[in-house]
């Protein structure tokens, strides 16, 4: 039933999620956490959940495994007073008691899954015809359940007022992290130069083939913010500073789009976020359209950080 | 056993390995990182039971999947708060511990920016 290279994935993933754990270094465990990423990726693709899987490459993977990179290198001073610190055998006694009863309890709850499983692909697929787009992810996260999308949207714009608040007061306003100094006749900075125009067609494509095939405008965005980190990191050019009208204006036009369109929905088919009859897909690609700049905006401004520094 | 199944039972273990780093490591940035191989258990466990719910000609539940999509977004989202309070922390006063009893730094350092 179960073949060999699931039973290795799963052995895998376990094997890194201990070095992760329990590596004593932390930028080995940060590295392993990013192969963990790589491999959970494969894990989707076997669970027939290709759209996740791109987003937890981009995402969970690439941009989280960046940033705690990025945290670990410059962390990496305090690491020894941190191995003082750690708790008494009586603790990790118990973590490890309390953290193999969740195990034991979840275990038993997926050897209980009802069967046959509940399922919602049934609506989905009667109803995905409506919205006319082909691949029903999109029809669920744009169209049957649009409300949450417009929230995690306004919950990454909330996360990235949140790290700019952290900026010290001196800073404010100011370019995030610090400057980047690369060789300009380097590998980094050749890549950086290199990589970019692929990578925005790669995004934009990624984005366009969303609406029928797996993609979108959250891996993407994704992938437009990590060109524009590598050109950051490169640095080819600088972080802007946060008091920029364009920036703030390109970080909330999508999500104020979302909105107005959703007040549309309410003033022309009765409801908020929804549709006119016929004018789904034109609305979900405008929708998809305003919301990936500002998406790739917000992705990338967040893995830079809080501000730092003001103008040189 | 099926491939659901499989992949449930490793997230159940993910979610254990991740308690247990969250609660005995002494680095909160080992904590923010365990408590990411939790979320990803969670988001397997997840993932697993959307793959039971195939059908219609799909490969899994769609309703659950596009959850899994606004869920990965909104846990890095987190995470980069998360890590930036600790910058902060590590900004103001040297150290990054989280022991009530440890020695102010804040005195005599000068914030790093």
């Amino acid at each position: 039933m179960i073949g060999m290279v699931d039973t290795g994935l799963a052995l895998l993933i376990l094997g890194l999620a201990v070095w992760a754990i329990a590596a004593r270094d932390t930028f080995a465990a940060v590295v392993g956490f990013v192969a963990y990423g790589l491999l959970l990726t494969l894990i989707w693709v076997r669970l027939h959940a290709v759209d996740v899987a791109l987003t937890e490459g981009a995402i969970g993977g690439g941009l989280t495994g960046a940033l705690l990179i990025g945290a670990a290198a410059r962390l990496r001073a305090t690491e020894a007073a941190a191995l003082s610190e750690r708790p008494g055998v009586a603790l990790r006694t118990l973590a490890a008691v309390l953290s193999a009863g969740v195990t034991a309890a979840l275990a038993v709850c997926v050897l209980a899954l009802p069967v046959p499983a509940p399922t919602l692909a049934h609506e989905a697929a009667a109803h995905v015809a409506a919205t006319g787009v082909g691949n029903p992810i999109p029809a669920v996260l744009l169209a049957f359940r649009a409300m949450d999308t417009l929230l995690e949207a306004i919950v990454l714009l909330f996360a990235l007022v949140g790290v700019w608040s952290l900026a010290p007061d001196r800073a404010w306003g100011g370019r995030p992290g610090p400057r980047h100094h690369a060789d300009p006749n380097g590998m980094l900075a050749y890549i950086a130069r290199v990589l970019p125009p692929i990578g925005i067609i790669v995004g934009a494509y990624i984005f366009w083939v969303g609406a029928d095939y797996p993609g979108g405008k959250f891996q993407g965005a994704t992938i437009l913010a990590a060109m524009w980190l590598l050109v950051m990191m490169s640095g080819l050019s600088d972080a802007p500073p946060i008091r920029k009208t364009w920036l703030r204006v390109g970080l909330v036009a999508g999500p104020l789009v979302f909105i107005a369109i959703g007040f549309v929905g309410a003033a022309a088919a009765g409801a908020f976020l929804a549709y006119p009859e016929g004018y789904a897909k034109p609305l979900i690609i405008v929708i998809e359209f305003a919301l990936m700049p500002s998406l790739a905006l917000t992705l990338g401004l967040l893995l830079a950080g809080a501000p730092q520094r003001l103008e040189e | 056993m099926d491939t659901p199944t499989l992949f449930g039972l490793a997230a159940a273990i993910l979610v254990g390995l991740g308690l247990y780093g969250v609660i005995a490591h002494p680095q909160p940035l080992r904590k923010i990182l365990a408590f990411n191989v939790i979320g990803s258990g969670v988001f397997l466990l997840l993932g697993a039971i959307a793959r039971r719910g195939a059908a219609a000609g799909m490969g899994g539940d769609p309703v659950p999947q596009a959850l899994l999509i606004t869920g990965i977004v909104v846990a890095f989202s987190a995470t980069a708060v998360a890590v930036a309070l600790l910058l902060r922390l590590f900004g103001e006063t040297g150290s990054v511990t989280l022991s009530s009893d440890a020695p102010a730094k804040a005195d005599g350092d000068k914030p790093h920016g």
